[in-house]
């Protein structure tokens, strides 16, 4: 319980500082609309395009803004970090705290990278809604347990290219998300949605995110030890 | 040289020698016919991938309990060897592939996992030769999320059509191929475990430099002081 309490308070630090900075989310939104509008140039021709490709620059959209979030975010945990090692606050409360706040920007971005899905390429997000943000939930939260894992210790690395190190931690890993994500949005974006493909590829980010938040605290506590 | 280190080195290259003539001598497989010969090199080489996988996995759970450089040099030595027989398996598994089926490439279940360990593994690599100090335990991270991501990707790749033979093909061979595909195991193996020893001892030897050099910097700054 105090370790829960811990992560809230984590996160309201991280919230309150990006009311008054804007400094994450505004990249974020900002990167989020360019990869979805230079893909729309891309690949849209004569109004329209096949639901795997909406798919893809949906999810695209998603990953490189959440890897740009995720930098940003770890960059303001860089001097506190060692600090907050200091204290008594458990690893995992750190973690938990950072994957929250990670979570509540990413999904604040693919609202916007999804508005734009429906303006651009007619995205039911009013009839298939809940099935989407489902979709979007489920492989944010395994996308930023992993991502912390990798992006907050790197913060504090001495290497000059963190971004790519980071990339190349973090993408090989995750790729089980984007298969499962882009799968599902496609079935559900059909002219006829194949529902029993989406609920496949629910369940299957649920049982995802359930090994990967486990192994991610797990693995979080023995990467970051080494730092203090 | 240690007596096992010669003895793993001496059935690779015996094996390895011997290993092409049994292979000829093995009965043509019916559909397939002589490019089905690749998988007396093709099958092995999977599995000293996987046997290379684990043992990082296994080596960098160690690694982040205990810290040990030892450790760590048995994990970075176990990722190269991945990566090493994975690009066999990927190669050979293509120039099949290309017979087989037509194409050099397709995305069924298990070339996907597989291209995707390997990119895990490379990955691994590039981390360790470009992270600079404090990548072993970000790279041990690495490799334990990779031994519990293999059977997720196998899974998730798994709706697309498998054209890949099923594992039952190694237990239901026609005896007359047995004696060629053990053999070739066996060197296989016995090459993996001769490469390890090989690359382990020049990681530990490296280890010990960079200890030697940080004992020679401490002892010039104490006399500069």
């Amino acid at each position: 319980m105090r370790s829960l309490r811990l992560a809230m308070l984590l996160l309201w630090k991280d919230l309150a500082l990006e009311w008054r900075s804007r400094d994450v989310l505004g990249l974020m939104f900002f990167f989020g609309t360019l990869v979805v509008l230079v893909f729309s140039f891309a690949f849209l021709s004569a109004g329209h395009t096949t639901s795997d490709v909406v798919s893809g620059i949906l999810w695209s959209a998603t990953l490189f803004s959440g890897t740009l979030g995720l930098e940003r975010s770890a960059e303001h945990e860089r001097e506190t970090l060692r600090a907050l090692l200091l204290t008594p606050t458990p690893p995992a409360a750190i973690f938990l705290g950072k994957v929250a706040s990670m979570v509540i920007f990413m999904l604040a971005a693919e609202a916007l990278v999804l508005f734009f899905g429906a303006l651009f390429f007619g995205v039911p997000l009013v009839s298939q809604g809940g099935k989407l943000a489902a979709l979007f939930v489920l492989g944010t939260i395994g996308f930023a347990a992993v991502g912390t894992v990798f992006a907050i210790p790197l913060s504090r690395h001495q290497s000059g290219a963190k971004d790519l190190l980071l990339m190349a931690l973090l993408y090989p890993i995750i790729l089980p998300i984007v298969i499962a994500g882009t799968r599902g949005t496609a079935a559900l974006l059909d002219e006829i949605p194949d529902l029993d493909a989406v609920s496949y590829w629910l369940r299957f980010l649920a049982a995802f995110d359930v090994l990967f938040v486990v192994a991610s605290v797990w693995v979080f506590g023995w990467v970051i030890e080494e730092r203090t | 040289m240690k007596p096992g280190f010669l003895i793993a080195w001496i059935i690779a290259a015996v094996g390895l020698l011997v290993c092409p003539f049994l292979v000829l001598s093995a009965p043509l497989e019916q559909s397939m016919g002589f490019v089905q010969k690749i998988f007396y090199y093709h099958v092995p080489s999977a599995f000293a991938d996987f046997a290379a996988i684990y043992v990082c996995g296994v080596a960098s759970v160690m690694y982040l309990f205990k810290r040990k450089p030892n450790v760590d040099a048995w994990a970075i030595t176990a990722a190269e060897l991945a990566v090493l027989f994975g690009a066999i398996t990927l190669v050979t598994g293509s120039l099949w592939a290309r017979k087989a089926w037509g194409v050099w490439w397709t995305w069924d279940a298990r070339l996907t996992t597989f291209a995707l360990c390997e990119l895990i593994f490379v990955a691994y690599l590039l981390v360790r030769n470009y992270g600079g100090p404090g990548s072993e335990s970000l790279c041990a991270g690495l490799a334990i999320f990779g031994c519990i991501d293999v059977p997720i990707i196998y899974k998730s790749v798994s709706l697309w059509r498998t054209l890949h033979p099923k594992a039952e093909v190694v237990r239901t061979l026609d005896p007359a191929m047995k004696p060629a595909f053990y053999a070739s195991l066996v060197s296989i193996f016995a090459l993996f475990i001769a490469l390890f020893y090989l690359r382990l001892s020049v990681e530990r030897r490296r280890v010990a430099l960079d200890e030697l050099y940080l004992a020679a910097e401490e002892a010039d700054a104490k006399e500069q002081a």
